[in-house]
């Protein structure tokens, strides 16, 4: 009798155990969002969200008129992530259906702990590339000054964003039933057609989910591409201008920003966009998860 | 037994942590000098090994921020504070003191394939602010100007806008570069460059100009002679036109290590030190005068 008791504590001390992990991640979520929204908030008694959203000039140490313009920046940073997923899905995508439909079991046993490495370079180091290899090349073969642009961050950020795309998209081509794909050979389809038509259609949800992360992952890299766009604060005109995103000009910036001040709060009210923007693709990814989810059932 | 001699000895790193932690000089500030000041705390470290100096870069936004929130013992800076940095330092209860530790000679770098050989200070500043697009409009290259600067935190990027730009806005397309090494790689690659480095950074091991780099002659008039910062009887004489001390500010009155230190570094040793890392002494001049007003 006293055993069951001991054991029914232990099993409601775990459980809240677990109840509050869970909801720890979820009270950090709400404090990051609230300290950001207070800390950004102030920003706005001295500039016009109108402005702050729309005006392309962002200077505020400007010795003539402090600017917060932001349009720039936010066309900058959705241009870098483009760039980068366009790269990057496609060439994702195709590793990812090698490695569960057509590599040989060994090809595939080399291959995927070379993704995950791929993975755990840190990106100070991938930055670095960028200024000694990438940079020189890309100046080299599109006959420009240098190579310190847009498309040099993209094709970092491609580089970073695609152990995340391949080795979700593949796991989730794995979870496709055995039975989805000797259906479709039974009835005749080549392995190609099967893959394409059958497999890729069926894992889908996941493939989606791996794009979005990987999407967030671009959306958020700070340090390669404040080390290779050049930093420029100009609005872009294409892949070949220097460029500078959101999350570089907060890192260049915060260091040296007095405490209190308009330009301060403004950094926090740059870091509330970025807030929103990644919360934003996570949602839309949860609602295509979802609604593609229900069709399938 | 061997359990109470870990404990000993952890206790003791502590206790030697915590002393040598409440004697140490903390420096913050600018990345122009960070070199500079490393040298001269290591110097000043190996003839007084009981006072450890750290030395730390960040650019003199950085230091100076540092100095009012107290989070160091001497800001290293590049550049004037500013009105509004006084003001908030006196809020906080610091009175910041400015010592000229060395002069520095801004140089402006192009690719060694630019033509060009001589500016005017007026040039160099309508090239910065965009009004200037391409090198067509001050020699016979014909490429378009593609400019390199530093970061908003850094003295450099400060200076270069009150002294060259005449205090109006940098053109939005200047790249912004992480460092001094960063804008010589910069200049180096890129045919069109023009960039602003400080004189230390131009040399070699060997003491000669990097390879592939050319100092632009700068002249205060159309027409004028125009003089490199390489040319120290130019820079001492005040001849060549984009020269600036370089700071190292305390709280007050320096006191204990940091006032000792600061009396080395503006001593004769200090300034062999600096002479040698490819800036200008101070002088006898009114620099040094103002450093003996403030130590009293």
């Amino acid at each position: 009798m006293r055993h069951k008791k001991w054991s029914d504590f232990k099993e409601s001390a775990i459980r809240a155990f677990f109840f509050t992990c869970g909801i720890l991640a979820v009270l950090v979520l709400i404090g990051v969002f609230l300290t950001l929204l207070a800390t950004a908030i102030p920003a706005f008694r001295e500039i016009k969200v109108g402005e702050f959203l729309l005006s392309t000039r962002w200077d505020p140490t400007s010795p003539e008129k402090a600017e917060y313009g932001l349009l720039a920046m936010i066309v900058s940073t959705l241009m870098v992530t483009a760039g980068a997923l366009v790269l990057a899905v496609p060439i994702g995508i195709g590793v990812a259906a090698y490695l569960s439909d057509v590599a040989h079991w060994r090809a595939r046993e080399i291959l995927k702990p070379v993704v995950e490495i791929l993975a755990g370079i840190p990106s100070v180091v991938v930055g670095f590339l960028g200024i000694v290899l990438f940079g020189p090349a890309i100046a080299k073969v599109f006959h420009i000054g240098n190579g310190l642009n847009a498309l040099n961050g993209s094709l970092l950020l491609a580089i970073m964003a695609l152990p995340t795309i391949i080795s979700i998209s593949e796991d989730s081509l794995n979870a496709v039933p055995r039975a989805y794909s000797e259906a479709s050979l039974a009835l005749g389809a080549s392995r190609w057609q099967t893959l394409v038509r059958v497999k890729l259609p069926a894992g889908l949800s996941g493939i989606i989910a791996a794009v979005m992360l990987g999407m967030g992952r671009a959306i958020g890299e700070t340090m390669t591409v404040l080390m290779v766009t050049g930093n420029a604060r100009s609005f872009p005109h294409g892949l070949f201008d220097a460029v500078r995103t959101m999350t570089a000009n907060i890192a260049i910036e915060l260091g040296e920003v007095p405490y209190y001040t308009t330009h301060y709060y403004a950094l926090f009210a740059i870091g509330l966009v970025l807030f929103v923007m990644t919360f934003a693709v996570n949602l839309v990814a949860d609602v295509v998860l979802q609604k593609y989810q229900e069709r399938e059932q | 037994m061997k359990k109470i001699a870990l404990i000993a000895l952890a206790t003791l790193t502590l206790l030697a942590g915590l002393l040598l932690g409440a004697k140490m000089v903390q420096i913050k500030g600018s990345d122009t000098m960070v070199n500079l000041v490393q040298i001269l705390a290591e110097e000043y470290m190996g003839k007084n090994p009981a006072t450890p100096i750290a030395v730390l870069g960040g650019g003199s936004g950085t230091g100076i921020t540092g100095l009012i929130n107290q989070t160091c013992d001497i800001a290293s800076t590049s550049r004037d504070w500013k009105p509004k940095e006084i003001d908030q330092a006196w809020d906080k209860g610091v009175t910041p003191r400015n010592f000229v530790v060395a002069v520095d000679g801004l140089s402006i770098i192009v690719n060694e394939k630019n033509p060009v050989e001589q500016l005017t200070i007026a040039q160099v500043g309508a090239m910065y602010r965009g009004e200037i697009k391409s090198w067509k409009a001050v020699s016979d290259f014909q490429k378009p100007v593609s400019l390199y600067g530093r970061q908003s935190n850094s003295g450099t990027y400060v200076f270069m806008q009150e002294f060259v730009l005449g205090n109006k806005n940098y053109s939005t397309d200047m790249k912004e570069m992480n460092g001094n090494a960063q804008i010589i790689e910069g200049v180096l690659q890129d045919e069109g460059a023009v960039g602003y480095v400080g004189v230390g950074y131009l040399f070699d091991e060997t003491g000669h100009v990097r390879k592939g780099l050319k100092v632009v002659k700068i002249s205060k008039e159309p027409g004028g002679t125009g003089y490199v910062p390489t040319d120290k009887a130019a820079v001492d004489s005040g001849d060549y036109p984009i020269a600036r001390p370089l700071y190292m500010s305390t709280n007050g009155k320096p006191k204990g290590v940091a006032a000792e230190f600061l009396q080395w570094i503006v001593g004769p040793e200090g300034q062999a030190v600096v002479g040698r890392e490819g800036f200008f002494t101070v002088g006898e001049g009114k620099y040094k005068a103002a450093n003996d007003k403030n130590f009293k």
